[in-house]
């Protein structure tokens, strides 16, 4: 029986140069993996790979050399210790993620929260071409969401309290985009300059910046063959709901609208910039 | 909004010093500090003015002010709240 090759790589198995091996791809969400999931990985490369494992470039790993004939019993032995094999192919792909606010001084957001949420929303979705989501926690950018075809990024809408503030001029020199000025007793706040990064609110010794968690989201960026840097289209994102309902929106205007091949780049491209604006804008409004 | 007064106790010059020993430098004179006093931190604009303050926040230490040497270097005034 011929070997059904595009079953094979939908299920995380990877063709290798080798006739009949396999580097099988899991599914990690965030980058996270529990010692339960790497005590198993480690068994299932000790015992049906060469003995070592690959991380990929987007926060997955890879067992190489798995033989075709052991592709089910492998499956099976990596279900034991909680580890799903992940996917390739036109669909949506891994969800990656920093570390975000739980773990990250710098993070405004919970980015493997959201990332958790995009994996159950999305993963796996069969799409014209690859889709990928990226979330990063804060301008840092150490996820580089603008990679991403749709990639989100932490942020935080800050508001100033004169009645907590010592006037110690600590958040005009935090700021980096010279977003703040103190002048005459008040601190001005330039919004056209904010880059919404937080770090007013997070040098602040007395909380006198308030904050609203915030999210930027970019689209169609490309890093491979050719390489596009996304686009932010919309201001920033102030509610989860807001934030799903763009993402929502977007993956179902590459769905309606892509060729087959064809990445959302150059699906946005060719049907239209202002129209897709107009389809996230209406998200955005809801 | 109410500006803090204070009288310095100790003074430290990190000028001198790069990122990470900035905050190190100016870690260890806070450390021979009793609780209730306070130090003035020399340090040079950019990198350190921008993340000194915060890292001492972060420490639980009070922050009182920053003042503008304008020379390219400010003071960072800061109370020890704790050990």
């Amino acid at each position: 029986m011929a070997v059904d090759y595009a079953a094979l790589k939908k299920g995380g198995f990877m063709r290798q140069k080798q006739k009949n091996h396999f580097s099988l791809r899991l599914a990690v969400v965030g980058g996270n993996l529990t010692v339960e999931n790497l005590r198993k990985i480690a068994d299932v490369a000790e015992t049906y790979g060469d003995g070592h494992v690959h991380l990929t470039s987007r926060q997955s790993v890879e067992i190489p050399f798995i033989k075709l004939e052991q592709v089910d019993e492998v499956k099976e032995e990596l279900a034991k210790g909680d580890c799903k094999p992940g996917v390739c192919g036109p669909r949506v792909r891994t969800i990656t993620a920093c570390q975000g606010n739980q773990i990250c001084p710098s993070g405004n957001i919970d980015s493997y929260d959201i990332a958790k949420k995009l994996d159950e929303r999305y993963f796996a979705r069969e799409l014209p071409h690859k889709f990928k989501f990226g979330v990063t926690g804060c301008q840092n950018n150490c996820l580089k969401a603008e990679e991403n075809d749709v990639g989100i990024k932490g942020a935080s809408k800050v508001n100033w309290n004169s009645s907590a503030c010592i006037m110690c001029g600590v958040c005009e020199k935090a700021c980096r985009t010279d977003a703040i000025t103190i002048a005459d007793g008040k601190i001005e706040l330039n919004e056209d300059k904010c880059n919404y990064c937080g770090r007013c609110a997070k040098a602040c010794p007395t909380d006198a910046w308030e904050t609203q968690t915030g999210y930027l989201v970019s689209f169609g960026g490309l890093f491979g063959n050719r390489i596009y840097k996304g686009e932010e289209l919309l201001p920033v994102i102030t509610s989860e709901e807001t934030l799903f309902r763009v993402t929502d929106a977007a993956i179902q205007f590459f769905d309606d609208n892509a060729k087959p091949s064809e990445r959302f780049r150059y699906t946005i491209e060719r049907v239209g910039i202002d129209k897709f604006k107009e389809t996230i804008k209406e998200a955005y409004n809801g | 909004m109410a500006e803090l007064d204070f009288n310095i106790d100790e003074r430290v010059d990190i000028t001198d010093v790069v990122c990470p020993m900035t905050f190190v430098k100016a870690k260890v004179a806070m450390e021979e500090l009793e609780i209730g006093q306070v130090l003035a931190v020399t340090m040079n604009d950019g990198e350190p003015v921008q993340n000194v303050p915060r890292s001492f926040k972060e420490e639980g230490q009070q922050i009182l002010k920053l003042i503008d040497n304008e020379n390219g270097t400010y003071d960072l005034i800061v109370k020890k709240v704790e050990e």
